[in-house]
């Protein structure tokens, strides 16, 4: 395998993907050198050491724990397979194995993810991807978020340059609306403000801005804490860009109905096109939900929180979720989560089978427990980016003996019985 | 292991063979010669009173890619309504306009297609579109590099670079992205719609490059011919849906300057501006340019009566109609200095004038031009109707008196402003193999697909006659792909992963550091990242092969 440094490395830890890391491998150690951030850095040096398989916390083989795990979900009426934090090989043995089980396909961010995908369920948007914001965007407003928190290089990739395919000296107005930056490196030099307003009151001074931009005369003095007048100016701003973006996060959106706070922002960013280009960008794809989404619609029609137990694929975006299958209905949950040793399964009664990463700790012994490899890590893979758009291959950096979720999949389907 | 076909009437249109009665015989997934008459066949099927032809190929469906993965998710109705059962070899899926991978791949299969072709794979996500192709059970498929949008060639075409560098950059994004042939849609419009620019006619500049759809439509032509790659370019013309584009479609035509070209969904392209409506049919225009241009071929992209979804990289024109989306809904999309796409549901409505005229203009133009090697049977699915409504469309071609009884129900301004009720042409059966196999595997330049002689891959489909020609032609009573019976009676029995059609040229490696410079410095991956490895094909596509068709002049 690798040792010593390796250039145009594909980092999987967040939905950015960002290709063109250098790090340094030593054994089972790597480090960033450069082109990196904070949670490269952190999710790099938390790739242990293997560990073993448990079953109800006794070591054991990987055959055996195979096995049990096979064993399990053979005996469940309604299997749960969630988490899914895993790349496109591993979210199509997951399709597989949920098809042949009847279960339930749910991944770890969809309380996010699933305001996006309801919003595009029911009215569609327009949206952009990190190459047109580093290029065209002249106004970026940001919405509910810092966006560096979750996608630490965003600025630094797609704001910060000056040249672009278009010119030497790239301006791009940078506003917070609902939260205040991360102040330091991520916007160097950048014009940036902050409209302070109460976030879960936003759809107010979205509608406002439609309303406005639609010539009509409000009533109101205010929307979301702000006075009209403020969404006015901030309208005009919009309109006079040439090409706007707006940025928001679901995960950022966290409060009861956030699906309908972004289906006014995303029928405002319609309204705006009518006159000038302004687009959307859903930040996500972190832990491969992107990726397992995706994989799944395409092969069945229907993305996460969807059932396979009645023979057809079936999706609800209430009733198909794992906290609501926990509550009631669920048998045995599969859990998967190949990039981070934090993303735990949920608190539960029923049976667990962990597909985890080897650092993951557990308060209770689940089940069934199997360290896994990370793509990108211990093996190769592919992961979508944050837009949709782009899927790139991640490499296998270091020597490892970790199984990769695909081939742990595959392998308990093979164990099911009837394989 | 032999296998002796026998008895049935056979339509092989590469091979001159219509309607003979004759035996076949398949060994080791290829058609063969007749044996020695010692030799022992190991499996016979007697298909006396059968027709026979080669799998069919579907030469411009949307199969695969980022804008059908935004249909699957904008539409949950359409697939609630239509879903497919879990099988004892097959698994669940579902769909009716933009149907799962796995859907799309039984249902292709099931209607006597082995072959398919994604039509707009944009260079950036050709990935995905490999992997949801990869995913397609049963049928081969490849795909058409979709450039003329993308801001790397427009800046070679602005600083005025030769011609033999742009080629140098085609032949390297065919080779990057594991394509078959190369797609422009609405050339450069996509990227001046970027720049606001919402409507951009053939010889209409684009506003920062300065260059027009002639000039793109003019080096792409060239450079496809200049590397030997035996699709030619293949072109979703501008100012789709606009009447009185016929003007810029004949332009289009023009604009290769005697090179091959292919003008794909046609009848989005072919409407005048006549009668009380400023809407007409410009189709005699359209097939009368399409009889006199040698280097021309076209395909039709019918419009069926139904619910569907359109699915564009023209985003253009598919903001410009976002209002006509039924339901209400739409997703348009920016793409990485490379492209871009727009979705919208779309019903077309036997009653409404528009669909009417669009549904009767797209079968004048499949009955006025002539040579039937140079049109193509092609509903541009999903965006005219979802192609499991090929077979109703075979029979309006192949039954007259089918076709006036429909054409008597669609509105009656559309009707009065037809010329269908006076056309008698019927298609013949051997003009429909050549509509759906001989002439597509011609033009695609793959020579062992799409007939029935020695050699040919033993993809094989045996129907049963029936008057009846929409039922004939929805449920094969065999199908067979390389030797093996994938359905029988028109249900799945066997699951195979077909492979992948590609092509290489030859290029300058020159090319590939300015590329890595331009990606460096503007977009937001290392250009080698965009290069598919025969590796990831194999594994993309279940263990499929990876052919490379040869380029040459």
């Amino acid at each position: 395998m690798h040792t010593g440094e390796v250039t145009d490395v594909t980092c999987p830890f967040c939905g950015l993907l960002c290709d063109d890391l250098v790090v340094s491998v030593a054994g089972d150690r790597i480090s960033v050198r450069a082109n990196g951030c904070g949670l490269a850095s952190a999710s790099y040096a938390a790739a242990g050491p293997a560990g073993q398989p448990r079953i109800s916390g006794r070591n054991a083989s990987l055959t055996d724990a195979i096995a049990e795990a096979a064993r399990l979900l053979a005996g469940a009426r309604q299997p749960l397979l969630a988490g899914l934090g895993t790349d496109v090989q591993g979210a199509r043995e997951a399709a597989r194995l949920a098809d042949r089980l009847g279960g339930v396909l749910d991944h770890m961010n969809s309380p996010a993810a699933i305001r996006n995908t309801m919003v595009l369920q029911d009215g569609g948007w327009i949206i952009t991807t990190l190459s047109e914001i580093r290029n065209r965007a002249d106004l970026l407003l940001v919405v509910g978020t810092d966006v560096v928190s979750r996608f630490p290089r965003f600025f630094e990739r797609c704001i910060a340059n000056r040249e672009t395919l278009f010119g030497a000296d790239r301006e791009c107005e940078v506003i917070y609306l609902g939260r205040a930056g991360t102040p330091g490196p991520s916007v160097p030099e950048r014009k940036a403000s902050v409209i302070p307003c109460d976030v879960a009151r936003l759809h107010e001074g979205f509608g406002a801005m439609r309303a406005l931009l639609a010539g009509r005369r409000l009533d109101a003095a205010e929307a979301a804490g702000r006075p009209i007048g403020d969404w006015q100016a901030l309208a005009d701003r919009m309109k006079r860009a040439h090409y706007g973006v707006v940025a928001w996060a679901a995960a950022d959106l966290d409060f009861p109905h956030a699906e309908l706070t972004i289906q006014v922002l995303a029928e405002l960013v319609k309204d705006l096109n009518r006159t000038t280009r302004f687009s959307g960008l859903p930040l996500g794809g972190s832990d491969g939900d992107v990726t397992a989404d995706s994989v799944q619609l395409w092969q069945t029609g229907f993305g996460s929180r969807t059932s396979f137990g009645q023979g057809i694929p079936q999706h609800d975006p209430w009733q198909y979720s794992a906290a609501a299958l926990l509550q009631s209905g669920a048998d045995v949950l599969l859990w998967i989560s190949s990039f981070s040793g934090t993303r735990t399964p949920p608190a539960t009664a029923v049976p667990t089978i962990v597909l985890g990463h080897p650092a993951m700790r557990l308060d209770r012994d689940p089940a069934v427990f199997i360290p896994v490899g990370t793509p990108g890590v211990d093996h190769a893979g592919h992961l979508f980016r944050v837009d949709r758009v782009v899927t790139l291959p991640v490499a296998q950096l270091r020597d490892s003996t970790l199984p990769s979720v695909a081939d742990t999949l595959a392998a308990i389907h093979a164990a099911l019985p009837g394989g | 292991m032999l296998i002796k076909l026998r008895g049935a009437r056979i339509y092989d249109p590469a091979n001159g063979v219509d309607g003979v009665v004759r035996d076949l015989y398949i060994q080791n997934g290829r058609m063969v010669a007749p044996p020695n008459p010692n030799e022992r066949i190991d499996r016979e099927y007697d298909l006396t009173g059968r027709v026979v032809m080669a799998g069919a190929i579907d030469m411009h469906t949307h199969i695969g890619g980022g804008k059908l993965n935004i249909a699957r998710a904008m539409l949950p109705e359409d697939h609630r309504a239509d879903p497919v059962d879990r099988g004892s070899i097959t698994r669940a899926s579902a769909g009716h306009a933009a149907p799962g991978t796995l859907a799309t791949g039984y249902r292709y299969a099931e209607m006597g297609y082995t072959a398919c072709f994604e039509p707009a794979v944009l260079p950036v996500n050709a990935r995905q579109a490999h992997l949801e192709m990869g995913d397609t059970p049963i049928v081969d498929k490849g795909g058409y590099a979709m450039l003329g949008s993308d801001d790397f060639l427009l800046r070679m075409m602005a600083a005025g670079e030769d011609q033999k560098r742009i080629n140098d950059y085609v032949a390297w994004t065919l080779n990057a992205t594991r394509c078959i042939g190369i797609k422009v849609v609405n050339p450069g419009g996509i990227s001046a719609f970027k720049f606001n620019q919402r409507k951009l006619d053939v010889d209409e500049r684009h506003s920062f490059y300065g260059v027009t759809p002639r000039d793109i439509l003019r080096v792409l032509s060239r450079a496809v011919y200049e590397l030997g790659v035996p699709f030619p370019l293949h072109v979703h013309s501008s100012n789709l849906g606009l009447p009185g584009n016929v003007d810029s479609t004949l332009d289009t035509i023009r604009a290769s300057e005697g090179l091959p070209i292919h003008i794909t969904h046609i009848q989005f392209h072919s409407y005048g501006t006549e009668g009380d409506r400023k809407f007409s049919s410009a189709a005699a225009r359209i097939a009368e340019a399409v009889n006199t241009t040698p280097n021309a071929t076209c395909d039709v992209g019918q419009i069926l009566f139904g619910q569907t979804v359109t699915a564009s990289g023209d985003n253009m024109a598919q903001h410009r109609n976002s209002g006509l989306a039924s339901p209400k809904k739409y997703v348009v999309m920016d793409i990485e200095c490379d492209a871009g796409c727009g979705v919208l549901p779309f019903k077309y409505r036997d009653k409404s004038f528009v669909n009417a005229l669009q549904w009767a203009i797209g079968l004048e133009i499949f009955l006025l031009v002539h040579d039937p090697w140079r049109v193509f049977l092609t509903t541009d699915h999903p965006n005219g109707a979802p192609f499991t409504m090929y077979p109703h469309l075979i029979r309006l071609l192949m039954d007259r008196t089918f076709r006036n009884e429909r054409l008597s129900t669609i509105n009656a301004d559309a009707q009065a402003m037809s010329t269908v009720a006076s056309i008698q042409r019927e298609y013949t059966l051997y003009e429909i193999a050549i509509l759906t196999r001989a002439a597509p595997a011609k033009l695609l330049g793959i020579p062992d697909i799409g007939h029935l002689g020695p050699g040919a891959v033993a993809d094989v489909t045996v129907y049963r006659d029936d008057p009846d020609r929409e039922r004939m032609f929805s449920s094969p009573e065999y199908v067979f792909k390389d030797g093996d019976v994938v359905v029988q009676n028109g249900k799945v029995i066997k699951v195979t992963w077909g492979r992948f059609h590609t092509v290489a040229p030859e290029y300058d490696r020159e090319i590939e550091p300015r590329l890595e410079a331009h990606f460096s410095r503007f977009q937001t991956i290392r250009a080698d990242h965009l290069r598919i490895s025969a590796e990831e094909m194999h594994a993309f596509g279940h263990g499929a092969d990876l052919l490379v068709h040869p380029c040459r002049r």
